[in-house]
């Protein structure tokens, strides 16, 4: 744990808290850096990792608390502020330019220039840019285009940035999150040699055995606050998982088992490289199956295919028996398969029209005779689903944009009913509606199965996956990582196959 | 048009375009260079037809007449293309050029014996002003630049016609001094197409050796890490809307001292397409962050060129509009082919 504060190297913060006008997403976080180490930071999804990074690197100001570099109180009021006390974020998506060079992308505001005129000097900078390349290791053409690079070696064009400030704390959000593993050797190699150079680089990362791998102390968050600080020698995987995952392990049975019918959704194989790889599932009518897994382990790309908006390589698709292969949302509505994106302001719902356009969107061509919408049948179709969702809207004429974000949810839910899916998915159907409007969601999920329907649900929420499926499957990078019945499913045992503890089924070779 | 022969481009062309492209390629790669020969190739070919079916092309004085559009259109894409490169636009820039052109017109007729380097600065500081206002609007009034400066483009037009009465800017207004520098000077090239290419290599310096003009590249590429790199989103962007503003307000004298009549109905109407069309032509992204000023200068060379072969070929100038248009369609659609190839490798691996 920390030192009695007296430490004058490194970086300390004290009570860090933040909220975007919600509950606070990190809130009193004492964490301390030191040079020359490895800092991992773990967490489920939404413990408030990234954005305690944001905080450091100066991304987003705290509401209260300090971070004190060297034993001096510093306010990190920018990025170009946290690069100048040496602290470097690398964000889990590069955030490069991708017209211009990667020397340019190193040095973009900082050209060396000529003594007398500032004119930037192409050639020194391309020979310092492909000096700090070297450095780590990379052999990447300054002169070429990042845009041109894959992400792994943007990313390391990211790192060179960091040396290239001299960064004394390099924060790496979720490094390793689309490298390949060779990829990650190279990656740890160089963060290896960024603390044998000083530095103190944190870490955050899902993935348990490279934590491990690589780093000498482990934070783990939750909730957005401080579990702990451990050595890493301290502590083993399991019970890094247990203080992840910390509620009252163990599930109370909301559902009495069903008796699930016929398969109504049979996937095989299905593959598309780089996106998810063999994966297998089959959902029958009646039975509600979650998919568990991180942020990233290829889940919503999977919906997204078996919906007809991405392609894939190979695999089959069977929906009630019919082997189906849809090449746009309109053929699976069509077809019978419905399926709610996670993003509903971009994705789902038309923020300025009605709620009743929004619900019939999906069925103007029903709706219409002769080119001309049936306003009445418009009017009493979108009422009706109102009342079944119990959706708090003042009329079906009022736009969406004014209703709360669960009664939002419950729109795009009533606009996929519409259309009467046989099967339906569901990503993240919970995330940002408030406690109310989750338990009627919920509610909502369990009648639609009751009623005979097909239910897939995404979600990242373990107490909710536990109160809704009658199975469990569980991705990880990009794979099926195992199935967990009804009985076997708890939030440690789902944990543990999306982080990759326990026996893997096939690991994280695939990406 | 003709986008040149993927067989044909030959080392002489492409080792020009080098040379005027600097040395050091922001993004040298195939499809953007071919982009280049391509397009010198076009205005060569479409030059030496033209030569061939009339005897009126390479004249001596249609020449210079061509040298002379080209001038005006290159001063002002070159404002054009720093704004582009920014992701924005600059739609206003042909009724700056009015505005200014009427202006200036009307101050010389009360005052015929105004030095031309006043003349020209004060078209110049009219055009800052004007620009300013754009700049102010899209860089911190935060209104998106399509509807900015289309707001703009009416309202300087209807200043146009305010400060007229209607009436236009007559040759015998226009004193003779400012009339010549639209005519041979010393070398037989006229100081008006002097001033172009001076502006346009300064452009060029801005954009490639100066810090401010690689910001204008970050800016367009991507402004959240622009932001996060501590580029000065804000600054910049005023900045380029003050140089397009002032290059407009320059063009407005130069147009009174080429055409020696500004008509307020007429005097840079539509020129803003033809200030977008070379920048976009010369392969400056419209989605910002990629381009340059050699580029504007061969689309502005192969749009004048266009314009005047049509014209000596007896072609309707209604013609000119619907091809001009066509090229925009073509070097957009092309852009987007270049960006969607060229970036397929990294940006598609997740």
């Amino acid at each position: 744990m920390a030192h009695d504060g007296r430490t004058t190297e490194g970086l300390r913060t004290r009570g860090l808290t933040k909220s975007f006008g919600g509950p606070p997403v990190v809130r009193d976080v004492d964490i301390d850096l030191r040079p020359a180490e490895v800092h991992a930071i773990v967490g489920e999804n939404g413990a408030g990792k990234s954005t305690l990074l944001k905080l450091l690197a100066g991304v987003h100001q705290p509401d209260a608390g300090e971070v004190i570099v060297d034993g001096n109180a510093v306010a990190v009021t920018s990025p170009t502020v946290a690069r100048s006390l040496g602290i470097s974020l690398i964000f889990q998506e590069p955030t490069l330019f991708p017209d211009l060079t990667v020397a340019e992308n190193i040095f973009m505001g900082r050209h060396p220039v000529t003594a007398r005129l500032p004119m930037v000097r192409w050639r020194t900078m391309l020979s310092r840019a492909a000096a700090l390349m070297e450095s780590i290791g990379a052999r990447i053409d300054p002169a070429r285009p990042v845009g041109e690079l894959s992400v792994a070696e943007q990313q390391l064009v990211e790192i060179a940035t960091a040396l290239s400030h001299r960064a004394r704390f390099v924060l790496m959000d979720e490094p390793t999150a689309s490298l390949t593993p060779r990829e990650v050797d190279r990656l740890f190699a160089i963060i290896r040699d960024l603390k044998a150079r000083g530095a103190s680089v944190v870490f955050v990362n899902h993935r348990l055995e490279e934590v491990f791998a690589i780093a000498d102390r482990i934070t783990v968050m939750r909730d957005g606050a401080k579990v702990g600080t451990w050595a890493a020698g301290e502590l083993s995987r399991d019970e890094v998982v247990k203080r992840m995952v910390g509620r009252e392990l163990g599930r109370s049975p909301e559902r009495p088992h069903v008796q699930p019918g016929e398969v109504a959704l049979e996937v095989e194989d299905l593959t598309a490289p780089g996106r998810f790889r063999g994966v297998s599932l089959s959902v029958r009518r009646g039975e509600i199956v979650a998919m568990a897994g991180l942020v990233g382990a290829g889940r919503t790309e999977v919906a997204r295919a078996l919906f007809g908006i991405d392609s894939f390589e190979r695999g089959t698709v069977k929906l009630n028996g019919q082997a189906v292969r849809f090449r746009s949302p309109r053929e699976a509505l069509r077809a019978g398969l419905a399926y709610l994106p996670e993003d509903r302001q971009h994705q789902g719902l038309i923020q300025a029209l009605t709620v009743a356009q929004n619900m019939t969107l999906t069925i103007l061509g029903e709706l219409s005779r002769g080119g001309w919408l049936d306003r009445r049948r418009e009017q009493e179709l979108a009422r009706r689903q109102v009342e079944r969702l119990q959706v708090k809207t003042p009329s079906v004429n009022s736009a969406v944009q004014n209703l709360s974000g669960g009664n939002q949810q419950k729109v795009l839910v009533g606009k996929f009913l519409i259309a009467r899916p046989k099967v339906l998915i569901l990503d993240e159907p919970t995330r940002g509606v408030d406690v109310g409007a989750k338990a009627e969601i919920h509610r909502l999920i369990v009648d639609l199965a009751a009623q005979g329907m097909a239910v897939l649900v995404i979600s990242s929420d373990l107490p909710e996956v536990l109160a809704l499926a009658d199975r469990v499957i569980v991705m990880r990078a990009g794979q099926v990582a195992g199935e967990l019945s009804r009985d076997e499913a708890t939030e440690e045992s789902i944990m543990r196959l999306a982080v990759g503890t326990g026996p893997t089924a096939g690991g994280r070779k695939a990406l | 048009m003709r986008t040149g022969d993927p067989q044909a481009p030959g080392p002489s062309a492409e080792t020009l375009v080098r040379a005027m492209a600097g040395t050091i390629p922001t993004r040298g790669r195939g499809a953007a260079r071919f982009r280049d020969v391509g397009l010198l190739l076009a205005v060569v070919l479409l030059a030496a037809v033209t030569a061939v079916r009339s005897p009126h092309f390479a004249t001596a004085a249609n020449l210079q007449r061509i040298m002379l559009d080209i001038s005006l259109l290159l001063i002002v894409a070159t404002g054009q293309t720093m704004v582009v490169l920014t992701r924005n636009i600059d739609l206003s820039v042909g009724s700056v050029l009015g505005l200014s052109g009427i202006a200036v017109g009307f101050l010389l007729k009360d005052h015929p014996a105004m030095p031309v380097t006043g003349i020209l600065l004060l078209g110049t500081g009219l055009g800052l002003i004007l620009g300013a206002v754009n700049g102010a609007l899209v860089a911190w009034g935060r209104v998106p630049a399509v509807i900015a400066t289309l707001g703009t483009l009416t309202v300087y037009r209807g200043l146009v016609f305010i400060h007229s009465g209607g009436q236009q800017v007559n040759p015998q207004d226009i004193p003779l001094q400012l009339v010549a520098i639209a005519r041979p000077g010393a070398l037989g090239v006229p100081v008006m197409v002097v001033m172009a290419f001076v502006i346009a290599a300064l452009g060029w310096l801005l954009l490639r050796y100066t810090r401010t003009g690689r910001a204008m590249y970050a800016i367009g590429s991507n402004p959240d890490a622009a932001r996060m790199r501590g580029v000065q989103a804000g600054r910049i962007v005023f900045l380029t809307y003050l140089i397009s503003g002032a290059l407009a307000g320059l063009a407005g004298v130069l147009y009174a001292a080429r055409f020696a009549t500004v008509n307020p109905a007429s005097a840079g109407v539509a020129f803003e397409l033809q200030a977008v069309a070379a920048t976009v032509i010369g392969g400056t992204s419209i989605l910002g962050g990629r381009g340059g000023v050699p580029g504007t200068f061969l689309g502005a060379l192969l749009l004048g060129t266009i314009a005047n072969a049509l014209a000596v070929s007896g072609v309707s100038g209604f013609w000119q509009r619907a091809i001009e248009g066509a090229i925009i369609l073509a070097a957009v659609a092309v852009d987007s082919l270049i960006r969607q190839h060229s970036f397929k490798e990294g940006a598609r691996r997740v």
